[in-house]
Order: C-alpha cells, then structure tokens, then sequence
C-alpha cells in the first residue's frame, strides 16, 4: 500500500464507505513503509525493507457488530471486505454494550509526528550509519549487535456518522549491545524519535562500549534490598506497567490494584511519593504522537497521576456513558517528572547502592499488587560513597512499581526512552529508590 | 503484529483479563472464503517473475514466499460477544543473496511491476550492506523438491463451523462459569489458516496450508468483602489442529484432583472447573517460602521446557545474533562439543522435532524449502546438538539444514526459530499419582502463569495457575503465592522421576517473540508429569 496523504485516504475511505449497507460503518485504514539494518558478531545479518498496510471495516446492525480487515485495495476486494464485516455482524449475537460510532469531532491540531528527514533515509544512509557504529566497536575491541529501523506511516479513519481523522508519522530508532571479546562484560544503549537529525549513534555506540568495558569481572552480591538508581532505560519498563494497568472498569469491577473492597478503587488516593507525577501530551515536543485514539476520541493532555494520587483512569466509551462520566482513551505515549540532577550527580549523592541500566524480561507475578519479576543487565554496578566501585552479577528482582515509587530519594532530568519490552516511548527521568528487592542472583552476562 | 495493529484489535473488546496474553499475530479473514486458495499456477507465476527480476539484478540466490494469512477472532465477555473480527493478509517476501549479504523486501502491491521492483530492492539493499558482512554468507546445500505440497492433517476445518456455533461454545463456557460462582470470564477463540507457497532458485516450488486453533478463558474470582481477587485461566492448550480440538472425547481426559486434557479439549467442563477452583484458590493458605519437591504437570511444564531448554539451544542465540534483543546462550559450543556438558539428570531426553502431528511446528517444509525433520537435543541429559538453519548448518559441521526457519508473515524475513521442543517420557511405567506417593513435601502445579528467565537462560521464576500442597505423599489443599526460581542445569538435574508414555501432553504457545523486528511464531512442547526435587520456591504476597 502507498503512504497516502490526507485526501487521498479520504477518497479512498469514502468510495469503501459507499458500499456500506449497515446501520453504521467505521473504515480505518494504515499503512507504512519501513527498512531496517539488523547486525551482530560485527558484521550485517538479517536485513530488509517492507510496505505492509492494512483497511479494517467494522459494520454494526442495531447492536451487532462484525470486524473485517483485507490488504487488497481493488474495487472488488473493498466491497468483498465490507460485505464480510456485515455477514459477520448479521451472525454476531447482540452485544449490550455496544456503543453507537463516535459523529465528528473537534480535533486540536495534529502534532509533530511527521519528520521529512526520517521519511527520507534509505538503505544507504542505514548502512553508513551502522558502519560509523562499528568503527568504533572495532576501535575498542568490542562485539557488536544492533538494529537500525526506519518507518513512515499513515493512518486514516472515517465513519457513516461523519467522522474523518488522518495522522501521519515517522520514526527511528536504534539500540546496540556490545560484549567483550572474552563475553564476560555486556553493555546495551538505545534510543528512538520522530525526527532522524536527534540520533547520535556516536554516542550511543561510546556509551555503550564504556558499559560493556566496565562490567567485566563481576562480584557476587547477596540479594536483598538495596538502594538503587535506575537509568531511564531501566526504570521504563516497570513505570508503563502502572500507566497500562489505569483502566478504570478493571479498577471498579474489582479486579486491579487500583480496586478495594465493595466496589471501591482509589481513584485520587495518594500511593506513591509525592515527587511522582505521569502525564501524557500528544504534542510533547520531544515526543509528539497522534492527536486521535483508535476509535476516534481526541487525544489530550492528561495527567494521570498527581504528586503521586492517582488523578485519573482511562475508559471504553461503553464503561464511561454507563457511568456518566468523560470518556478519557488511555495514552499513546507518557511524561514522568522529574528533577535537575543528572545521573552522575545521582551517583555523586549515594552512599551505598547499585546502579542499573537495564532491566529485561519483565512479567506480571500478582496483579493484585502490581508485582513484576525481572532481572539486570547488560551492566550492573556497585556505588559506594558517591562513586561506582565494582561491577556486580545480574540479579533477579520481585518489585511493584507501586511500591517503588513510594520509595523516591531524588528524581534525575527526565529524557525520551525506548521500552526495550514493548517498543513504548516514554519520558523518564533517573531515578534514586531505596529498598528495591533483589530475590536471586543470575549467572547472565 | 506490528503493536499498532495489536492495539487496533486490543481496542475491539479483547476483555481485559485477556489482553495481558494475546500479542496478536498477523493482520486481520474473510468469513464466506476459507475455502478460497490463490492458484498455484498463478503463485508460481508472480514467483518466476521475482526469481527472474533478482537473478537478473545479480542475486546468486533467491528464495520468495507468497502468503495469504487468515485470522479468525471471537471475542465473549461474560454473557456478550464483543466482536468476531476476519483478517486476510496476502502478499510476498523476496530473500536474496547477493555479493554474499542477505537482502529482503516485501509488498502487498502484487502486480508483476511491483514485484520485480521489489526484487530489485531487496537486491540492491543486499549489494549495500555487503560492505558490511566480514564474511559471505555460507548455504548448506539444498536440493530443489520441484512442484510439491503439504497439508495439515486436520479432521473439521475451525473455519467452515458455523460462527454461530462458535460464539454459542464461548458463551456457554461463560454461563457455566459465571453459574459456578465466578464473577467474570473472558473467553477467546483463535483461528489461524496460513496458506503459503514457497519458491526458490533451486528449483523447488511447495505449497503448503497450515492450520492452528486456541481456545481460552480466564475466570476471575473476587472475595467483596476484602477486595482480594484471583484469576483461573483455561487449561487447553494451542494446537496444531482443526475443530476437532473442541470436541470432547473422554478417552483423552484424565481425572485427578483436577481434570487434564489430552488431544480433545472440553472447554465447558474446564470452565465449571475453574469456577471452583478460583473460589478455592481465593482461600488457599499462602505459601511458606523453602526447599519443595515439585510435580509438574505438562499443562505447566511446556513453558519451563520453552524457556529453558527451547531459547538456549536454538544456534542463532549461541553464536550472538540475538545479543541486542533475546540475548545470548549459556549452551556454548564448547560444551556441545565437550559431548559431556551434564545439561540435566540420565532420565532427561529432549528432542527437537517439525514433524509431529497435531503439534503448532508441524510443517512438510520449513520457510526455506528444507524438508523438515526430528532430532535430538538433550540425550540421556547430555547436550548433543542445536537448531540450526542453512546458514548455520556448517558452523556446527552438520551438511544440511535441520528445518526450521519461519516467518512469521509474507513481510517478515525468515530466521532460525524453535521447532517443537519436548520432553521424552520415561521409559519405567510410573503415573503421576504413583509419583506424589513418593513425594514427603512438595507442590503439584498445574497450568502455566508469571514466566521470566535471563537472557542467557540461568536463572528463571515460574508461577503456575493452580498449586497443590502434598504432604507424605498426599494432596493435602491448595495453595497461593507460589513461584519457583532455579537456575536451568541445576533445576534439569534435578529431575528425579518422568512418568511414562500415558501421560504425554502437548502444550504451547502462539506467540513466541524473538527478532528484531520482533516476530512470533507458534511452538508446542510435549512431556509427561515429571518431578524435580528440592527447588526454591519464593512467596510472592505483597501489600500496597
């Protein structure tokens, strides 16, 4: 599929509309071209280029509803996909809860997310790119592995009651881990944006290899709690797990950490420090991401959780009209706060504690708790009187970012990171928690 | 998926017990057309024209793969159905080699101008990163199978049962849960048909139409008063089957202190079932942390097999190629070739094996075109071999591939993924009630829940979704809280008991990720009942 522009979706969205005999027809349509560079043991492995794009038809007869998804664009194949959405719906048994599309709607205006740079890069910009990074593993005597990827992409919805919504965006992203010869040192960097001028692989690629060079030879640490600072890259894939877990018909049916007993959740309860506060901002300048969620709602500048109350919780449009209250979709992307201090002042400011710069393999263990297990790595490092001594074996913790966050020392200079679990952006600061629980040690380098 | 198009169909009422398990695969079918396949005189067409386009643009390798993916999703919470959603996905992938470098595109635009441009590109994308390899790209040898095809040996194709007979299944499973004293239930049906054709520059033209089906549930359970609540997911397991999976056979049950499931599944009775054990479970007694012997049921036992002896023995992790993402292996080819690396206890035999029938890797082929097989990984608890793909297949001195390469899409590259990886029965008759007799304090788990290992594969936490206390070799109740932690050789040689052949189960999982971009394949993995002594087992109550 072409990246379309704004009136080439609408045309093409009108003409599938056209063949729509239900009640109600909602049409999205998504497409994006995207190349990536993909190495390891130094040299190019698994590479290529995909144009992959999909037109998903939803068609509603009273409260039925059917789904339909082709990637053929043919006039017959677009009357065949909105034919099958109806089929479907007419077999669908009648769901209560469904709620009628969603009319037109005022929309703020669209955010940065489109980059012409980013939309520009090729295969040989990507291979330079990734031979400037391995000049410098080279140069230290490192191993590489590393991804480059590269997207444009649009998306476009339009529905029989009159909505119309188009987005376009762009993006890079890149992450490296470099090991020592010998495999006993690892250290990972990576970062993502719309725009291509902000990638500094130079400096990723150093970072990294100062990382991989200072974590070989490892101590054994007993595990326990401990004080910990944790770089952005580590502290994000624990903080989205909160911001996932903020819906609110979970919260009220009983079923999340947000719930109490008899029906109650603690909707503007304070559970963490007061230094905690999570926003999200579609037009974030360091991180703009669509005006428009999925079903068509405006996309606004929300604050979920306020001087660590939660402040708000996201809901279907079926969960917020049964409750008579404004249906807020759950974010794109999120904000947390933070402070001045840099990481090396954070480090400077520690007694005794272990600084992590990755934490990986992150599942749920109790949801009633919001309890993850995890483990370090790719550098671990012991701090003592303000300085890094040593560097320590990976350990496996048990933590709930609930708990965590009411255990803030000082909060570092938020920065845009990358999810290494789930691809999610975010901005995080640097953050110094005492009591973190390590509850094993891992032979993992 | 792209996590995109995951949200898109996240946002058309997956509930949300089961949003947590479902990474969704693929993109969105038609309901009135499962039964309408491309041509493969026409596949063969657009596939000659892209062999032809490469080998002219100077590739002195080819392969191309034509796929056409459908998906069927149904959807129920409590007593609605959310959705029934259809994808069809169609399109080609084009794998080159030239100046000895991989190169790959992919379209959705399949006329033949868009195709040879999209040879051409991943040609010329294969010639730029040249000067990027530090050695060329070695092939095992692979003779072409000319025009040959494969078809999973399914009895019902899940596609052509009516939907209404579906949806009534997913909702009677709600009203037998909800009626047995849960408070919700989520329930998902997952129909996979991948039909896809493969051609290569060595000459073999196959055709092959796979089909996967996974049922699910997840009941939850909440105690009003004190607002503490427990989930009881389904103890089906995804397969490599037709509709016949979801009809009932008793001769494939097996009655215990919980009903288990063979090659039949019965989705109701396993809904009742969970109804009353979340109710127990709700009440468990919390578990006191130390040393358990632990029984392992294969509804459980499949995910500790997938993570810890699945992930570490595929090739690609051992040599580094996955150090930026999956990580690497503990499993170093210095101690493959020691031939005496005790990996696990004598009674440990694992095989690897694309063959099997009824299981989520069965294929005739793998995605680059080699006939796929079964062999040995763990015998008599010594490793002896890896998964290796043609690429690979000389670094560990073999002369041709083992078979398992795997995309997930048209869109996506290829690379080496796990074939089904299972734990062979023991070979002295033993039941796993004759077991627990033996066992002075342990737990008996049941179903798979919270998984994390390293990314070398050591150190790893299970939890499960039923755990039961045995005390001088009876169950005495169930327990809450349980997780165990190991360390993979530790926790393999201690592995003191397998029961026998009557008790072999496939388990799986659909969504195995790796890669970057991140791919997911569907993999099972076989064991019978099987018993580790003196593993650690944490308690994971906490308060907030």
């Amino acid at each position: 599929m072409p990246i379309l522009n704004q009136q080439e979706a609408q045309a093409l969205l009108k003409k599938v509309l056209a063949y729509s005999k239900a009640d109600e027809c909602e049409v999205i349509i998504f497409a994006s071209n995207s190349g990536n560079l993909r190495y390891a043991r130094n040299a190019v492995s698994t590479s290529g280029a995909n144009n992959t794009g999909s037109l998903i038809v939803s068609a509603a007869f009273g409260k039925r509803l059917g789904t339909a998804t082709i990637n053929e664009y043919d006039d017959a194949s677009l009357e065949k996909v909105v034919r099958r959405a109806e089929e479907l719906a007419r077999l669908a048994p009648e769901n209560p809860e469904y709620v009628p599309f969603l009319g037109p709607q005022q929309y703020e205006k669209p955010s940065a997310s489109f980059n012409d740079k980013t939309a520009a890069v090729d295969p040989k910009f990507r291979a330079d790119i990734v031979e400037k990074s391995l000049s410098i593993t080279k140069k230290n005597n490192l191993v590489a592995a590393g991804y480059l990827e590269n997207n444009q992409g649009f998306a476009s919805m339009m529905n029989s009651k009159g909505l119309f919504a188009y987005n376009s965006s762009t993006g890079i992203s890149f992450s490296i881990t470099l090991r020592t010869e010998d495999g006993l040192g690892s250290g990972y960097a990576s970062k993502a944006y719309n725009d291509v001028t902000r990638l500094d692989v130079d400096k990723l690629t150093s970072s990294a290899a100062r990382k991989a060079a200072g974590s070989k030879n490892a101590k054994a640490i007993e595990p326990g709690k401990y004080t910990v600072i944790l770089e952005p890259a580590a502290a994000i894939v624990l903080i989205e797990n909160l911001v996932n877990n903020l819906d609110a018909r979970s919260a009220e049916e009983g079923r999340s950490f947000l719930s109490k007993g008899g029906g109650k959740t603690k909707l503007g309860e304070k559970l963490m420090d007061e230094a905690v506060t999570i926003y999200s901002d579609p037009w974030h300048p360091e991180m703009p991401t669509s005006f428009y969620n999925q079903d068509g709602r405006p996309q606004e500048k929300i604050t979920w959780v306020d001087k660590g109350a939660i402040k708000n919780m996201y809901y279907s449009r079926y969960w917020a009209q049964k409750n008579k209250v404004k249906a807020i979709p759950g974010p794109d992307a999120f904000i947390m706060t933070g402070g001045t201090a840099t990481l090396d002042e954070l480090i400077k400011s520690t007694e005794k504690g272990i600084l992590v710069t990755r934490l990986w393999y992150i599942r749920s263990v109790d949801p009633q708790t919001l309890l993850y297990t995890g483990l370090t790595r790719d550098g671990t490092f012991y701090i003592e009187n303000g300085e890094i001594k040593y560097p320590v074996k990976n350990l496996r913790f048990n933590e709930s970012p609930v708990i965590m966050l009411n255990n803030v020392e000082a909060l570092g200079i938020p920065e845009r990171t990358v999810s290494g679990e789930s691809n999610g952006n975010a901005m995080i600061p640097p953050m110094k928690l005492r009591d973190f629980t390590f509850t094993s040690l891992s032979d993992a380098i | 998926m792209k996590r995109r198009d995951f949200l898109h169909y996240a946002g058309m009422g997956l509930g949300a017990g089961l949003l947590a398990q479902l990474p969704l695969i693929g993109k969105a079918i038609p309901v009135d057309t499962p039964w309408y396949t491309i041509d493969t005189a026409k596949k063969k067409e657009l596939a000659d024209v892209a062999l032809n386009a490469a080998r002219s643009k100077g590739a002195t390798y080819t392969d191309v793969r034509i796929g056409r993916y459908l998906n069927q999703f149904i959807i129920t919470r409590e007593e609605k159905v959310e959705n029934v959603i259809n994808t069809e996905s169609y399109g080609i992938g084009i794998r080159v080699l030239a100046n000895g470098c991989w190169g790959f595109a992919s379209t959705d635009q399949m006329d033949k101008d868009s195709i040879a441009r999209t040879a051409a590109l991943a040609v010329s994308i294969a010639k730029e990163n040249s000067r990027l390899i530090t050695t060329p790209v070695e092939l095992a040898p692979q003779k072409g199978y000319g025009e040959v095809s494969w078809k999973a040996p399914i009895e019902k194709n899940a596609f052509d049962v009516p939907l209404k007979e579906k949806a009534d299944l997913l909702l009677s499973v709600s009203d037998a849960a909800l009626k047995g004293g849960a408070n919700y239930v989520g329930s998902f049906l997952f129909l996979v048909n991948e039909q896809k054709y493969f051609a290569s520059s060595d000459g073999s033209y196959i055709d092959q139409d796979v089909h996967r089906i996974w049922p699910t549930f997840t009941v939850t359970k909440i105690d009003a008063a004190t607002g503490k609540f427990v989930t009881r997911d389904a103890l089906s397991a995804p397969r490599g089957m037709g509709y016949e999976y979801l009809m009932p056979r008793e001769s494939d049950k097996i009655r215990g202190v919980t009903t288990l499931y063979r090659d039949r599944y019965d989705m109701l009775e396993d809904a009742r079932q969970a109804a009353t054990q979340a109710t127990e479970k709700l009440k468990a007694k919390s578990v006191e942390p130390g040393k358990y012997d632990l029984i392992l049921d294969p509804s459980h036992l499949w995910l500790t097999i997938h993570e810890s002896v699945g992930h570490p023995t595929e090739l690609d992790r051992v040599l580094g190629y996955e150090a930026n993402f999956a990580g690497t292996s503990f499993l170093t080819l210095d101690k493959w070739e020691s031939k005496k690396f005790q990996f696990g206890s004598p009674l440990v035999n694992i095989v690897a094996d694309k063959t099997q029938p009824g299981s989520l890797g069965a294929v005739g082929y793998d995605d680059e075109g080699v006939a796929t097989q079964k062999w040995d990984l763990i015998k008599d608890g010594v490793l002896v071999n890896y998964q290796a793909i043609r690429d690979q297949a000389h670094i560990i001195g073999l002369k041709q591939s083992q078979g398992c390469c795997y995309s997930q899409s048209w869109s996506d590259v290829q690379f080496q993924r796990m074939p089904n990886v299972s734990l062979q029965p023991g070979t002295a008759k033993l039941t796993p009630a004759e077991m627990i007799k033996n066992v002075e304090k342990g737990i008996f788990i049941v179903g798979n829940g919270s998984f994390s290992i390293d990314q070398q594969r050591y150190n790893f936490q299970f939890g499960g979704q039923l755990y039961y206390e045995i005390k001088n070799g009876e169950i005495v109740g169930m327990l809450n809280d349980v997780a165990y932690q190991s360390n993979t050789q530790e926790f393999w040689n201690s592995c003191k008991a397998i029961a026998d052949q009557r008790d072999y189960r496939l388990g799986g999982s659909y969504f195995d990720g790796k890669g970057q971009p991140e791919q997911v394949s569907a993999v099972s993995h076989g064991s019978a009942t099987a018993r580790f002594n003196g593993v650690n087992v944490i308690n994971t109550a906490r308060k907030i």
